[in-house]
């Protein structure tokens, strides 16, 4: 096994190497935007089709969770970039410190999916044979988490929306649909990003890191920005659909 | 008419002129350029053979004269081709006004036509020469597609939403009709028949039925038009039992109850399949309330009693406990 | 004729990737690109027979009309699995996994591929996919058809759909893998002197080939996953019932599957640009244009996809549109085979088995893409649409294409993989067979189509017996065609001639190895003075260049992206 910083056998130069491996890593990005596209199309086309069911299950979401997450992540792309620049100006403490707080950042993150996740499920808004987007209304005591008032204003809004669209559950099961697919291949890639970020730490406490060679932090930076720019893309989509009132 | 092309079928529709046409313009510039590449390539393997070992090439870089050529040439016949083959196809995605709108519904596997004045027909159409017809298609269930080869006119017909196509059929006589979107087991036998009538007995043939006098004969056919040969296998080994020696014996239901296989089953497995569901075997079975007549059920019972004397087999068979059919 | 050796006899070069280490830990774990080019050539092999097998089921079934070999539901599995097995598990990555990793490092100068740890993983992800792929065919089997339409993949079929699913899932992230490396590698690796215009074609055309891996593949997974999880937990993008759309899956599935077929041609393409001026011992005719135009199939080929959707009902226009995208997508290739033709004008033109596999794709991938005319023609499409003609026009390509230019590529570069040579007068009549078989199963299949015999069907009415005949008998040759070079090309591989480094004498930077290469390729970085295919410059190969030809080359600053 190599260590990190040594030169690969087929590479000429520390360089070659660096270059080779960041270019490679923006190659892989790009599949990655490709991915990501497919149900962005299908979460596109059926938003244009089936607006209203779309807004009501947006409604649903939590904007104090999801607006916190966003907070969190780009907390931890900072986070990220100071451990990047930890490594190039050869601060070893440093890069170790924010390293860390990506990590711990990215756990918060995964703390609050969870409790969404696990609202969701307890809502009956999980895709599949239990989906119910009126359990809520229909079972008030069941759904203790949410206070009066919310429940009052879902109610009003399921009513309009239910005569704007007579298969609305039908419908918004589409849009939980495209919310469990788009954020749980979010948390996927994150998931990986975390275990890459734990490798990056690892190998910083060993001291592998500094101004000459860096270039591992570097391009593992560029892929936690990268799922830190969906997230971006998907708070709006997901959580901020007709959100004006 | 017969089709300029050999081995085409015959031309019936007013489509497969035109689309014959297009075909023989393509076939005849891809042979000419096909033929002069190969002509060319066989005459440089031979004229620049290997004269000597170590023999070598001229030093030719290319000519960008020859380039601009052999680009622009192709493009312009190429998108000439893409002209005339859109004009077709607009042609025959727009539906002139006037036509005759027949309702298909396709399923696994067959098709359900119903004509204008509520005639329904399954695995058959029955249209008028000379006249527009418009298809308006539904499935209930995964894709499928209507082709019949002679009119050159073919349609998905799609879950979810109404497809149309149009066509005018030009020569009477009777034109095979195929599904032609892979559609699950039976895929291959959903096909059926379109016959092309003068408008008088058109006319004639949607008004009223078809004698045929011998009600056993008329229920095989009847047997064989709705489809129920396709799961009733008689060897038992289809998706529905066998109906050999069925009539007048017992029947093992799910429930594990018996009963007598009468003419009152008989009709109540046509009309209401999911009544009374076999053992061993899924409710699969479609009704055919509304598609079928009291005469035409009554038929269908002669030609089931016909079976008692056919042999029934060991598996498959809808015959309770000592026979009992198992999948 | 190639060299033939005067004086005593060749011997194989002391030390060389092969004999380097020894024991199954040392190739299973390798991370040297020729051997796990091997690897693959026995993986795909393997899958090969498998897709092969289904294939001669198929074609027994279909001897007669009512066809009693097998169950309509058998049937249905047996197309099914051919194409899974064919496309994703033969066709995508043969060549480029195959040639494309043992050559391209050779031919750039370099010592091994940018990221040879992810070239080997890519091999064991192709076997994880293979192997759960091939599980879910003994247990359920797959009759979904290899496009998996919903909502019968999603709702009806009683196949084993996810866990074949998932099979094909993972086994894109190899070809996705496989592609990144080869584009990092073509920028980042080559020799000094090594300029983007001196490279082989078969580098550009894998370059090309790697443009549609990356940006298609992804959407493929995401489509393959969306079903899937509509499969198992109910998503409802693409049920009806739950008002998502069907058609839907058509253009996702389609966004990817149309590129790859590029994916699959493109590097046989790459093959013939190597083989016509080897065996023609001239320089390619238009080699900028031929390099220009595999950028541009690679790109065009993103465009066209929704002609395989042309009858589903979509907007006119959208059709119309796409009509026309594809017939500009046909202008490339008949540019490139235009240049191939050219190419042999004042060539010197030896018929070695490789160069017969050539005239073969020429011939036969020009009819495979000629067909594809009528089908991109609107008005004509709507008659052979989901017919056999459909079935002819692509085995024309991708077999008597594909396969025509990865056999050709084999037995070229056999005695640089090896050391030996192949029999010559067997390998020639084999490929003869196999063009002959060939023509035989598919020709028929043209007019099965036209007379109306749509695709996927386990029965038939009577009067399409004959050509299916035909068909039946022909693919029964064409199978001993396939199964000659498999056993000729293993024997030789241990027992044929020893080539020498450089037989043909070809001029890619690969043939300046010994035969086998060292593991690190050169013992010495090389330095490019040469353009490729330039048999006037090239002293070195020994040949009877006419006096006056020839200039000095000049060297170029090493790698970098110029």
């Amino acid at each position: 096994m190599h260590r990190t910083g040594a030169l690969f056998g087929q590479f000429k130069t520390l360089e070659q190497q660096k270059d080779t491996a960041t270019l490679g890593m923006w190659i892989f990005l790009v599949t990655e935007v490709m991915f990501f596209g497919g149900i962005m199309l299908a979460y596109t086309i059926n938003r244009h089709t089936y607006f209203h069911a779309f807004a009501m299950g947006s409604n649903t979401l939590s904007l104090g969770l999801g607006g916190f997450n966003t907070v969190v992540l780009l907390a931890s792309s900072f986070t990220m970039a100071m451990a990047v620049w930890s490594s190039q100006t050869s601060k070893k403490g440093l890069i170790t410190l924010f390293l860390s707080l990506t990590i711990f950042l990215g756990f918060v993150f995964f703390g609050v999916k969870y409790v969404e996740y696990a609202q969701k499920f307890h809502h009956h808004l999980v895709p599949g044979k239990n989906f119910d987007i009126f359990y809520c209304v229909n079972n008030p005591s069941k759904c203790d988490d949410i206070d009066a008032a919310d429940m009052a204003k879902e109610k009003e809004e399921l009513e309009v929306a239910a005569k704007a669209d007579p298969d609305l559950n039908a419908h918004a099961q589409l849009y939980y649909s495209a919310y469990f697919g788009m954020t749980g291949l979010h948390a996927l890639h994150m998931v990986i990003g975390a275990g890459l970020l734990f490798w990056l730490l690892k190998e910083s406490v060993a001291g592998r890191f500094n101004a000459e060679w860096n270039n591992p932090v570097d391009i593992v930076g560029l892929y936690w920005h990268f799922v830190d720019i969906v997230w971006i893309y998907l708070f709006p989509l997901l959580y901020l659909i007709d959100r004006h009132k | 008419m017969q089709s300029p092309l050999p081995t085409f079928p015959e031309q019936a529709s007013n489509f497969a002129g035109n689309v014959d046409a297009l075909f023989s313009f393509i076939l005849m510039t891809t042979l000419f350029f096909a033929v002069l590449v190969t002509v060319l390539i066989i005459f440089a393997a031979f004229k620049f053979r290997r004269q000597s070992e170590k023999e070598v090439g001229d030093d030719v870089h290319g000519n960008n004269v020859l380039e601009v050529g052999w680009t622009l040439i192709p493009t312009i016949i190429a998108i000439g081709i893409f002209a005339w083959g859109a004009a077709i196809y607009v042609n025959y995605r727009i539906a002139p006004k006037d036509t005759l709108d027949i309702y298909l519904v396709g399923k696994q596997w067959m098709w359900k036509l119903q004509q204008p004045n509520g005639r329904k027909e399954i695995n058959e159409l029955h249209v008028p020469v000379n006249q527009n017809v418009k298809l308006i298609m539904g499935s209930e269930d995964v894709i499928h597609d209507f082709y019949v080869p002679a009119f050159r006119v073919k349609m998905d017909v799609v879950p979810g939403r109404y497809n149309t196509m149009w066509f005018r059929p030009t020569k009477t006589g009777k034109y095979h009709f195929f599904c032609s979107q892979y559609c699950g087991t039976n895929h291959a036998v959903m096909g059926g028949w379109v016959t092309v009538m003068e408008p008088a007995e058109y006319a004639a043939w949607l008004s009223g039925e078809s004698g045929d006098v011998n009600p056993v004969s008329a229920g095989e056919r009847l047997f064989t038009q709705l489809a129920c040969v396709t799961c009733h296998l008689s060897n038992g080994t289809g998706r529905a039992p066998s109906l050999n020696g069925v009539f007048g014996a017992n029947v093992l239901l799910a429930d594990g109850s018996i009963v007598v296989a009468d003419e009152a089953y008989i009709r109540e497995s046509i009309l209401q399949p999911n009544a009374k569901i076999v053992a061993g075997y899924a409710p699969v079975m479609p009704t055919f309330q509304g598609l079928v007549t009291e005469e035409q059920i009554m038929n269908l019972t002669a030609y089931i009693k016909s079976l008692q004397s056919q042999p029934v087999p060991a598996k498959g068979a809808g015959i309770a406990p000592a026979t009992a059919g198992k999948k | 004729m190639r060299a033939e050796a005067t004086g005593p006899a060749l011997k194989l070069p002391e030390k060389h990737y092969l004999n380097a280490t020894y024991g199954i830990r040392s190739w299973l774990l390798t991370t040297d690109h020729k051997r796990i080019a091997l690897l693959w050539l026995a993986a795909v092999t393997f899958f090969f027979f498998i897709g092969g097998f289904f294939a001669m089921m198929i074609r027994l079934h279909l001897l007669t009309p009512n066809g009693y070999l097998l169950t309509p539901d058998m049937y249905n599995r047996m197309f099914t699995m051919h194409g899974v097995t064919m496309v994703f598990f033969f066709l995508i990555p043969s060549i480029p996994a195959i040639l494309g990793n043992f050559l391209i490092p050779l031919m750039i100068g370099a010592k091994d591929l940018a990221f040879p740890k992810i070239n080997l993983l890519s091999w064991y992800i192709y076997i994880v996919g293979g192997l759960f792929t091939l599980w879910a065919m003994v247990n359920g089997g797959l009759d979904t058809g290899w496009t998996f339409y919903t909502p019968f993949s999603t709702l009806y079929s009683n196949s084993a759909v996810a866990p074949a699913v998932v099979g094909v899932f993972i086994n894109g992230f190899s070809s996705i893998l496989t592609g990144l490396n080869f584009l990092v590698t073509v920028h980042t690796m080559r020799a000094p002197g090594m300029t983007w215009f001196r490279l082989p074609l078969f580098v550009w055309a894998h370059y090309a080939t790697s443009i549609v891996m990356i940006l298609g593949t992804p959407v493929i997974a995401i489509t393959l996953g969306l079903a899937a999880m509509e499969r198992v937990f109910g998503l409802g993008f693409f049920n009806p019932a739950m008002g998502g759309d069907p058609i839907l899956f058509q253009h996702l599935f389609w966004f990817y599957s149309h590129p790859a077929v590029y994916i699959m041609i493109l590097p046989a393409m790459g093959v013939i640009s190597e083989l016509i001026p080897t065996f023609a011992r001239k320089r390619l005719f238009g080699y900028h244009f031929v390099a220009a135009a595999s950028l541009a199939i690679a790109v065009i080929g993103f465009l066209v996809w929704t002609h395989h959707m042309f009858l589903t009902g979509q907007s006119t226009y959208a059709a119309v549109a796409f009509s026309f995208l594809t017939f500009i997508v046909a202008i490339p290739s008949a540019i490139k085979t235009f240049n191939w033709t050219a190419t042999l004008f004042g060539g010197s033109i030896s018929f070695d088995t490789p160069m017969l596999y050539a005239f073969g794709f020429l011939g036969l991938f020009m009819i495979g893409g000629l067909t594809g005319l009528f089908l991109g023609a609107l008005g004509v499409d709507i008659n052979i649409h989901d017919t056999y003609f459909v079935v002819a026009h692509f085995h024309y390509i991708m077999v008597g294409g594909a396969v025509m230019g990865y056999l050709g590529g084999l037995h070229f570069w056999w005695p640089k993989i090896t050391g030996r040579m192949y029999p010559e007068w067997l390998a020639r009549i084999a490929a003869f067979i196999l063009f002959i078989g060939f023509n035989f199963t598919f020709f028929p299949q043209f007019i099965l189509g036209i007379m109306g015999m749509p695709r996927r069907y386990h029965t038939y009415p009577p009067e399409f017996q004959i050509y299916n005949v035909m068909s039946t008998a022909g693919a029964s040759i064409l199978a001993v065609g396939y199964l000659l070079p498999m056993v000729y090309l293993t024997w030789a591989a241990f027992y044929g001639k020893v080539a020498g480094d450089n037989p043909w004498p070809a001029t890619g930077l690969e043939w300046k190895t010994q035969s086998p290469p060292l593991t690190e390729n050169f013992d010495v970085t090389p330095v490019v003075t040469w353009e490729a295919y330039d048999f006037h410059n090239r002293p070195d190969l020994g040949l009877d260049v006419p006096s006056g030809k020839g200039s000095p080359g000049v060297v170029a600053p090493a790698h970098g992206d110029d």
